[in-house]
């Protein structure tokens, strides 16, 4: 079939309807690095802005380090640009095996296997290790990454209401007749920021048998007190039977992720997860990055203490200033402002004012839970956070929305 | 209100709505497209409702408008039961 004007037509409508909804997504050119400080074009065509910015996942501050980006430039030259192959053909360097050697120490698991991502991890690590006489249960908040990957998965599915412990129990208890039981969840749950009840989760996995996944993508590196994830926060570090992760947040932001854990899972994944079997594997240069920043943050903390300090500086001013922030203790802050208009109009002006921030609105989030999702950097001085704060404060002077809490935000703006 | 809406409502109430919210749910109340319910979560009321009435409801006839409404669901559930 030809890509007539009938087709073309609807999908014109399409996306035309998205628009209307709010609900289009556009991209905002960044002509500079990584870092706290960008410059920004946006919108397109518009001379490039220099913001401070308050969205990256660059929790460390290493996307663009100069040690990082050093031993990147010595591992393209001396292991090549790309392998031209997937990893079980002649794609696997000697520096793939050294990374995954590093990661499963600095996780505390048996075995770890790259992916090209960790999208790439979760949505093949369920159906290599899960059949039909299984039940996969999931908090009802995980990634979309886990949602596709369990679809893909013969595994019976449910669910658990968010952080429900007694809900968790129930479902632990109705499916005893499985062979297996695995509870699946985020580390910290990428939308509000809170983390995971793990010691708890391990606990009811103990008492029911039951196995321990969690994507630790929003943790690694700088979650507990040497980083090493939601695990050692929650006191259950070497207990978990699968972490996935991803290179692409604070471990170098470049790309990659893993399937970490007990050493046979991680071996059926090497066999049987689509995404490993079929892609291409991860570039020397990113692996040569990544096991440089393994190195600066398994030797020294001070990189994640500062983005516990200025996580906490940054709640502390908003907190004052009267916003209504969601509780946590991660370095995402979302500033609550229930209408997604509201939120869209608040980061629009926010971005005039030299801060980059985006809203976020259903269906990304529930309806009537419309936010500003701030996210900390060890990269950020408090300089930063300091006009940070004050832009903030102006703009929610504009709205009038300093010191009112839920029911009165949505008085005035409507859900 | 029947009894198999009360069932039904019973279970959604139970297995959906988180504890400190306060939303009343009526048998007219949308539950998928309202944001109630995903369709990730689905799949626990359609299994609840095959083990509590011993039919099956094929995956073609499981879609989110059948499943919107505690009033659609008892609806889908009459029609299964009868044949």
């Amino acid at each position: 079939m030809a890509y007539v004007d009938s087709v073309r037509t609807i999908y014109q409508t399409e996306l035309k309807g998205l628009k209307e909804a709010g609900l289009f997504k556009e991209e905002r050119y960044i002509h500079s690095p990584q870092a706290a400080d960008i410059e920004v074009e946006f919108p397109a065509g518009s001379s490039a802005r220099r913001v401070i910015n308050m969205c990256a996942n660059n929790y460390l501050g290493l996307s663009s380090h100069p040690e990082v980006v050093k031993a990147a430039h010595a591992g393209l030259d001396v292991r090549g640009y790309g392998m031209s192959s997937v990893r079980f053909i002649c794609g696997t360097q000697d520096i793939h095996r050294q990374l995954e050697n590093k990661l499963t120490e600095f996780l505390g698991t048996e075995d770890t296997l790259l992916f090209p991502s960790c999208m790439d991890a979760n949505a093949g690590v369920f159906e290599a290790v899960l059949s039909e006489q299984d039940v996969m249960i999931a908090d009802r908040l995980v990634h979309a990454s886990i949602v596709d990957g369990m679809r893909l998965c013969k595994a019976m599915q449910d669910t658990f209401k968010h952080s429900d412990m007694s809900h968790l129990e129930e479902k632990l208890q109705e499916h005893q007749d499985k062979r297996f039981r695995i509870v699946i969840t985020d580390g910290v749950f990428s939308m509000d920021g809170d983390i995971a009840k793990l010691d708890q989760i391990v606990a009811l996995a103990d008492r029911y048998n039951a196995m321990v996944f969690v994507d630790d993508s929003h943790a690694s590196g700088f979650i507990g007190k040497t980083g090493r994830g939601t695990h050692e926060h929650c006191g259950v570090f070497g207990k978990m039977d699968i972490i996935t992760t991803t290179l692409g947040k604070a471990l170098g932001g470049a790309s990659g992720g893993c399937v970490s854990g007990r050493r046979e899972l991680v071996e059926m994944c090497r066999q049987r997860a689509r995404p490993y079997l079929f892609s291409n594997t991860v570039a020397p240069v990113i692996v040569a990055g990544a096991i440089k920043v393994l190195d600066l943050i398994s030797h020294s903390t001070e990189r994640r203490d500062k983005l516990e300090w200025n996580t906490v500086y940054w709640r502390k001013r908003l907190t004052e200033a009267g916003f209504d922030l969601k509780e946590g203790e991660s370095p995402i802050v979302p500033v609550m402002l229930y209408n997604a208009k509201l939120a869209q109009d608040v980061a629009r002006d926010l971005f005039y004012e030299g801060i980059y921030a985006v809203g976020f609105f259903f269906p990304v989030v529930p309806k009537g839970q419309a936010r500003i999702r701030t996210q900390l950097s060890a990269a950020h001085e408090k300089e930063h956070l300091d006009r940070a704060a004050d832009a903030f404060i102006k703009i929610g002077k504009k709205y009038d929305i300093l010191g009112k809490g839920k029911k009165e935000i949505i008085e005035k703006y409507g859900m | 209100m029947d009894e198999i809406t009360k069932v039904v409502l019973d279970y959604v109430v139970k297995e959906y709505i988180e504890d400190g919210d306060d939303r009343e749910i009526t048998p007219d109340t949308p539950l998928i497209s309202g944001g109630i319910v995903d369709s990730f979560s689905m799949v626990s009321l359609k299994r609840f409702l095959e083990k509590k009435y011993q039919i099956q409801i094929p995956d073609a006839d499981a879609t989110p408008e059948a499943f919107d409404s505690v009033k659609s669901i008892v609806a889908l559930l009459a029609r299964f039961k009868k044949n």
